[in-house]
């Protein structure tokens, strides 16, 4: 096996394991926010794609899709804090799984019923067709870009959370809620917002996988499982956990795929289990909420 | 592990009359489920209710009894119901003894997943049950050799059913109904034992105040591995009589929408009940069976039943009912 051919793989993995990041970061952050895990996260990524080609089609841009998508989706998002997660705040931490999982089906289904069951080509926007010369092999471009984006979406995520009056309100919300009710925060307005947000990541994430798989109902039930596997190995809560476990996770599935295919899809899975059995909290998670 | 004093108690503190006659649940929900198939439109849902009904009751034992939340009980639904048919498909096993070679391999497995997912907690839990159990989807799915992969698993068929001398033709829904509720039976007589036992007030400990529990001197961990384990060793009884049943096991069994679908039945019926589960099934199939007549779509009411069930209605039906006519209360 040449170097070459591994470095593209690599390269491989991180396109992969950059969506898996770009997802998971959704899920981790309202997890860390709000204390709720939505069980809806796939089929809400899975919408995001949708939402993404029918913008595209209705515009007749693919940018226009990557833009919009991502924001009527998180409005969509906060909808549903507002109208269903709201009330179960106090009760058992199972009931938003709960019902968060029974609006899965109706989502899911909703699809069906809107762009039926069969998937959807989702066409590589004309701009990022064919592939990259990078010296040492062909890189399709549309990945590298997915990379890019990423990595500039991290970027000013970290610096709104770590650099601005607003990224200092949410981590401090993170940490005490009643102490920030107490000096004049409308937490409420603070846990709509971050759900908004994390919802309008998992539609960003359903856009940019769409060019690289098939658009059907049922992506958003696979995509649930890898985000799940991410922030159990990164650490629920972390969002430096999220991103080191997404591109772990992505390198090793395109790492295993070059030497034994049919051990890809499991391959994730054995590595949650091992990072379980040495480290239960996740690399970066805080022990006591979760393990 | 010292014995706690209190494990009669629960069980006891039934005081009205209607409570002393639901002490005898074992012997009620069997001659209930005796008149299902006469109930019901037709033998084949009575059959279902009774299948899905023992894979909910082991769930109920997880979730309702002990307040672990799995999002993967498919994987032993589906382990029953693969090394059942394995068993008698490619080594030829008689059925009687496939069982409960099939029950206990899936316990096995239910220990190694055990041994992972409890030692997280809460929303943890539920997520790491439910990746590993994908895992046995993958496997399954990678295993097309033994498993017969995307297609399912066929080649076994259990047409006659030999009992103390007797020819049972087990193609007949009748027939085959009463025998699968001989299973059930089985199953629910054990798990009334489980809750009946000192280790059932154990779990229930845990339930209510796991850092209680552990402060009474409990083991915790030890204890929810085994609950794990007996869980799965009855919803694969389920998954036994499924593979009995059908003849074929469909990939899907082991998908974690199945899993989804094992928890929508016990929240429906109730968590905590003993019968809960068998009301859980059998409302989720008949209105399964119903909607499906008049739209391709039925999942989305489904969907919406259960988030309504969520947010107005978490006992679920049978709960509910039993808190209404003040049994279920004097019971906790």
């Amino acid at each position: 096996m040449d170097l070459p051919l591994i470095i593209m793989q690599l390269l491989s993995g991180i396109a992969l394991g950059a969506v898996l990041v770009i997802t998971a970061l959704g899920l981790t952050i309202v997890f860390g926010m709000l204390g709720v895990v939505n069980f809806a996260h796939g089929a809400l990524f899975m919408i995001g794609a949708y939402a993404g080609l029918y913008l595209a089609s209705l515009t007749g841009s693919f940018w226009w899709g990557l833009l919009l998508a991502p924001i009527l989706i998180g409005a969509f998002g906060m909808l549903i804090e507002f109208v269903l997660i709201r009330r179960l705040y106090g009760r058992s931490i199972d009931d938003p799984l709960l019902l968060t999982f029974g609006l899965s089906y109706i989502l899911v289904e909703g699809v069906r019923i809107v762009f039926g069951s069969d998937g959807i080509p989702f066409p590589t926007p004309p701009q990022l067709i064919g592939v990259l010369d990078l010296g040492i092999g062909f890189f399709p471009r549309y990945r590298l870009f997915v990379i890019v984006l990423v990595a500039v979406v991290l970027v000013a995520l970290w610096m709104t959370l770590e650099k601005t009056r607003i990224g200092l309100i949410v981590r401090a919300g993170a940490r005490d809620p009643t102490i920030m009710q107490v000096l004049g925060v409308d937490i409420g307005r603070v846990w709509l917002a971050i759900f908004g947000l994390g919802v309008g990541l998992a539609a960003l994430g359903g856009v940019l996988a769409g060019p690289m798989r098939s658009v059907n109902p049922e992506m958003g039930s696979l995509v649930l499982a890898e985000a799940f596997v991410v922030t159990v190995i990164g650490g629920l809560g972390s969002i430096v956990g999220a991103v080191v476990a997404g591109l772990m996770v992505g390198i090793s599935i395109s790492m295993v795929a070059l030497f034994a295919p049919e051990m890809a899809t499991i391959v994730m899975f054995a590595l949650m289990a091992v990072v379980l059995l040495i480290r239960p909290q996740g690399l970066f998670g805080v022990r006591g909420r979760t393990a | 592990m010292t014995r706690p004093s209190s494990g009669e108690v629960l069980a006891k503190s039934a005081p009205s009359g209607l409570g002393r006659i639901l002490d005898h649940r074992v012997l009620l929900s069997i001659a209930v489920l005796a008149l299902l198939p006469w109930l019901l439109p037709s033998k084949a849902l009575a059959v279902n209710v009774l299948i899905y009904g023992v894979v909910v009751m082991g769930y109920n034992l997880l979730f309702g009894y002990t307040g672990l939340l799995s999002f993967g009980q498919a994987a032993f639904f589906g382990a029953g119901a693969y090394f059942t048919g394995i068993a008698i498909g490619r080594y030829g096993v008689p059925w009687f003894a496939a069982v409960p070679i099939a029950v206990l391999l899936s316990t096995g497995l239910a220990a190694l997943i055990g041994v992972v997912s409890t030692r997280t907690r809460g929303i943890y839990f539920s997520m790491v049950t439910l990746a590993l159990a994908q895992l046995v989807y993958y496997v399954a799915l990678q295993a097309a050799s033994f498993t017969g992969g995307e297609n399912g698993l066929r080649g076994f068929t259990v047409d006659r059913i030999s009992l103390f001398g007797l020819q049972v033709n087990f193609l007949d829904p009748v027939n085959k109904y009463y025998v699968l509720m001989g299973f059930a039976g089985l199953a629910m007589w054990f798990q009334s034992r489980i809750l009946n036992s000192p280790f059932g007030a154990v779990i229930e400990a845990i339930r209510e105040n796991e850092q209680r529990a552990r402060a009474c001197g409990y083991d915790v961990e030890r204890s929810k591995l085994v609950v794990f384990m007996l869980s799965g060793a009855i919803s694969s009884l389920g998954g036994c009589m499924l593979a009995l049943h059908l003849s074929i096991v469909p990939l899907d069994i082991l998908h974690y929408q199945t899993s989804g679908m094992i928890v929508m039945m016990v929240l429906l019926g109730g968590a905590r009940s003993f019968f809960g589960p068998f009301v859980g099934a059998a409302s989720f199939l008949i209105l399964e069976d119903v909607v499906s007549l008049w739209t391709p779509h039925w999942q989305i009411f489904v969907g919406a039943i259960f988030v309504l069930f969520v947010l107005f209605l978490p006992k679920g039906i049978w709960g509910t009912l039993l808190d209404a006519i003040g049994v279920g209360k004097a019971r906790q």
